[in-house]
């Protein structure tokens, strides 16, 4: 160990052995958590008109548009191996032609530091709600939900959900006109 | 870089701030699970000749009872949705355009392939290092 060269190889290896254990740690440490917690949600404004979809066909489909509050304390979700949340909103419903639809109207990033409460009141929806057809028509069985994928420092990327959902119906009839 | 079987480096900010260039994916297809939205997958599209393998999350799926299914992508980064991407002018990314599932993830790893395919120069410095440790080693100096 006398020469400049040799310190520094004997020092990266080192270096770089630990660095691979600590990944290994991080990921060894928080596979089995349980990235669970409680939410509420509430919709309301639920409109639906039928239009055509023009990024997919010339067919109309159905378009729903709502206003939602929610709540969720994700503190607890950030532990020593937590880069980021990926938090997002899912309309699931079943139609006579499709058997599972998932749609995700919203979506937020959170990083580690931010701040990790979400609350939101009358939030408008990010993205379109739109059915692959017309199967929202006096729908009385949209479940809002919210998920979040867990982004770690190193190791699995897990999805979970909140505890708590909306049961969301739809009107027996289209609004006309412009406004949405 | 192509996707092996399991693993893959990221080459693109689409999903930024989760996932940078650099950064390595490890993927699984069960083909048996479904895919649901939220799910981070890999697809291909065909970009002049080049089968270039995208990491985005599903964001729409529209499944029947026969098990076909109609799904959407988006990158966490980006402002609008992959349709633009897709094959053909498809609409909709079906069951076999997904090639792979990220399950976890391991950041920084690749970036020294990375900026040995960016940058040429540094490929010629390290073997020219190499070499010059060589000769020493030999007794060349």
């Amino acid at each position: 160990m006398h020469t400049f060269l040799s310190r520094v190889n004997a020092v990266s290896a080192f270096s770089l052995s630990t660095l691979a254990a600590l990944t290994f740690l991080c990921f060894a440490s928080t596979f089995l958590v349980n990235y669970t917690a409680p939410v509420t949600i509430n919709a309301a404004n639920v409109v639906l008109k039928n239009v055509p979809e023009y990024a997919v066909s010339r067919e109309k489909h159905d378009l729903g548009a709502l206003r939602f509050d929610t709540t969720a304390d994700l503190t607890p979700l950030f532990n020593w191996n937590t880069k980021q949340l990926f938090v997002y909103l899912t309309a699931e419903y079943e139609t006579p032609s499709n058997k599972i639809n998932q749609v995700v109207l919203w979506d937020k990033i959170i990083r580690r530091g931010d701040s990790s409460m979400v609350q939101l009141k009358n939030q408008h929806l990010e993205y379109y709600f739109w059915d692959d057809g017309n199967g929202l028509l006096g729908h009385r069985n949209v479940s809002l939900y919210l998920s979040w994928n867990i982004i770690p420092i190193a190791g699995t990327l897990p999805l979970w959900s909140g505890t708590g959902s909306y049961k969301l119906s739809f009107p027996s009839e289209y609004t006309q006109g412009r406004s949405f | 870089m192509e996707p092996n079987d399991n693993k893959l480096y990221i080459l693109d900010g689409g999903m930024e701030p989760a996932f940078h260039r650099g950064h390595m994916l490890f993927l699984t297809n069960y083909e048996q699970e479904p895919i649901r939205v939220g799910q981070i997958v890999v697809f291909k599209v065909d970009r002049t000749r080049h089968n270039i393998p995208i990491v985005h999350r599903v964001i729409k799926v529209h499944e029947k009872e026969d098990g076909t299914v109609k799904l959407l992508t988006k990158g966490d980064n980006n402002n609008v949705d992959d349709r633009g991407l897709y094959v053909n002018g498809q609409a909709w990314l079906n069951r076999k355009d997904v090639v792979d599932r990220a399950q976890g993830y391991v950041p920084f790893i690749g970036i020294v392939p990375i900026i040995i395919n960016d940058y040429p120069m540094f490929k010629y410095g390290v073997y020219s290092g190499l070499g010059v440790q060589y000769w020493v080693k030999i007794g060349g100096f």
